[in-house]
């Protein structure tokens, strides 16, 4: 990355962490936190932040989804003074991508978004009060790949990873205007911020060409053999890539990926033997932290021994 | 038509035992066409012949994205199964073709499973809205 895309106003940045962090991604939220401190970024979290309104909620009123949305966002602005949310979920960063989209777009959004701020009693978001970004983008124009390989202790080399991406990230389109800006800014359909960060971080980056490939998360309950097999294709993607290690960034995807892989194995007898790990997991390895503080034990998925193999513990 | 457990395989036997497959690269073009032509004839409508930047399966992509919104969420397998087709065409490996395979698989799940569940939901976290 150059300098010019580079930015300095993300040293310090509202964290909204969203109720995946808090459950089943808690991993995710510690190496989150813990990289940040390694790498003396700040990040301070919403006061009272709510849900995002994930999937459910846009299934049943849009508008709803975008109001529980853009209260975090108002909070961050109106009563934090921040400029910069940063959301690691997939998942909220997109609602919030989305929300952001529909304020500006949308009059009817912002009349309804403002009657129901009214009877709240929250301050009322105005389009571009916030700029939300994702965890990935965060530490790619925070920090910056050399800056990054500076400060690497222990090299990732010798662990073939797979990025997985997630759909959430990059789709719909439209609501990433930021994205598919030529150099320095990510592309929709090849992302590769985080094959940039963990290159940087010493790991070998396989092509991979499901990165941005459903994982079938939405109907994990609804149709969970749907689902297995998504994933079971996946892992089998990244073994015929000879991946040790698919790297996440998004908490629903990783714990499917960990669910259905023991699944796949017991309904279907097929083993697969990439194991996961959240990429920010990744990166705390390399600068020098251990994978106590990391959550590497938290993980379903078992990397340790693969991980003791490669010498990173 | 081709059903979905014809395709399926004939995708698997392609990542199987690609060597034994003569055009395999023609082949899973032509197995990724005939998912979506499953999709648009199970919605009344007859699979165009038109091919867009070159490929019919960009053409029926488009075609079934004009009638459901979400259906946009395959765009990026479908291109990346012409992606990896290219890569073939240009290294003559096979390897490629197992890879090729596996995108064309992910391109089987995801649509036989929005055509499955119908009735539950939209099959999608990237979709818009069902009530928009």
């Amino acid at each position: 990355m150059n300098d010019r895309t580079m930015r300095d106003d993300l040293q310090t940045v509202a964290y909204y962490p969203g109720c995946a962090l808090e459950g089943t991604g808690h991993a995710y939220n510690r190496s989150t936190k813990r990289i940040a401190k390694k790498l003396g970024l700040n990040l301070v979290e919403i006061d009272n932040w709510n849900c995002c309104g994930a999937m459910e909620v846009k299934n049943i009123d849009p508008e709803v989804q975008n109001y529980l949305s853009v209260r975090n966002m108002a909070i961050a602005k109106h009563k934090m003074g921040m400029d910069v949310v940063m959301a690691p979920c997939n998942g909220c960063y997109h609602n919030l991508k989305k929300a952001e989209h529909d304020v500006t777009h949308k009059e009817e959004t912002r009349k309804t978004l403002k009657k129901m701020a009214d009877k709240t009693g929250q301050p009322e978001y105005k389009p571009g009060d916030v700029e939300t970004i994702h965890a990935l983008d965060w530490i790619k124009y925070a920090i910056g790949e050399e800056n990054l390989a500076r400060r690497v202790k222990h090299s990732l080399s010798g662990l073939k990873i797979a990025n997985y991406y997630g759909c959430m990230y990059t789709r719909p389109r439209h609501i990433f205007p930021e994205k598919d800006q030529g150099e320095g800014s990510e592309s929709t359909s090849k992302p590769h911020f985080m094959d940039d960060l963990l290159r940087a971080a010493g790991a070998e980056v396989v092509e991979f060409p499901l990165k941005t490939a459903c994982c079938g998360g939405a109907h994990t309950l609804s149709d969970c053999d749907t689902s297995t097999r998504l994933v079971l294709n996946i892992l089998q993607a990244a073994e015929a890539c000879s991946a040790d290690v698919i790297a996440t960034e998004c908490p629903t995807c990783h714990s499917g990926l960990e669910m259905h892989q023991i699944r796949a194995e017991e309904t279907l007898g097929v083993k697969t033997q990439p194991v996961m790990l959240y990429f920010t997991q990744l990166l705390g390895l390399a600068l020098g932290i251990s994978p106590r503080q990391l959550g590497i034990h938290e993980n379903i998925s078992q990397s340790l021994g693969l991980l003791r193999q490669k010498g990173l513990v | 038509m081709t059903s979905f457990s014809e395709i399926e395989r004939a995708i698997l036997s392609v990542r199987d035992r690609p060597q034994e497959v003569i055009n395999p690269a023609e082949h899973l073009l032509q197995m990724g066409e005939a998912i979506l032509e499953n999709w648009l004839i199970a919605h009344k409508q007859i699979p165009t012949q038109e091919k867009y930047e070159g490929f019919r399966l960009l053409g029926l992509h488009r075609q079934g994205a004009k009638l459901e919104p979400s259906f946009h969420a395959c765009r990026e397998t479908c291109r990346e199964l012409i992606y990896q087709i290219n890569l073939y065409h240009m290294k003559k490996d096979l390897e490629q073709i197992t890879l090729a395979s596996l995108v064309a698989m992910h391109l089987l799940l995801f649509i036989r499973g929005k055509m499955e569940i119908q009735e539950l939901g939209e099959f999608c976290c990237n979709s818009k809205a069902v009530s928009t």
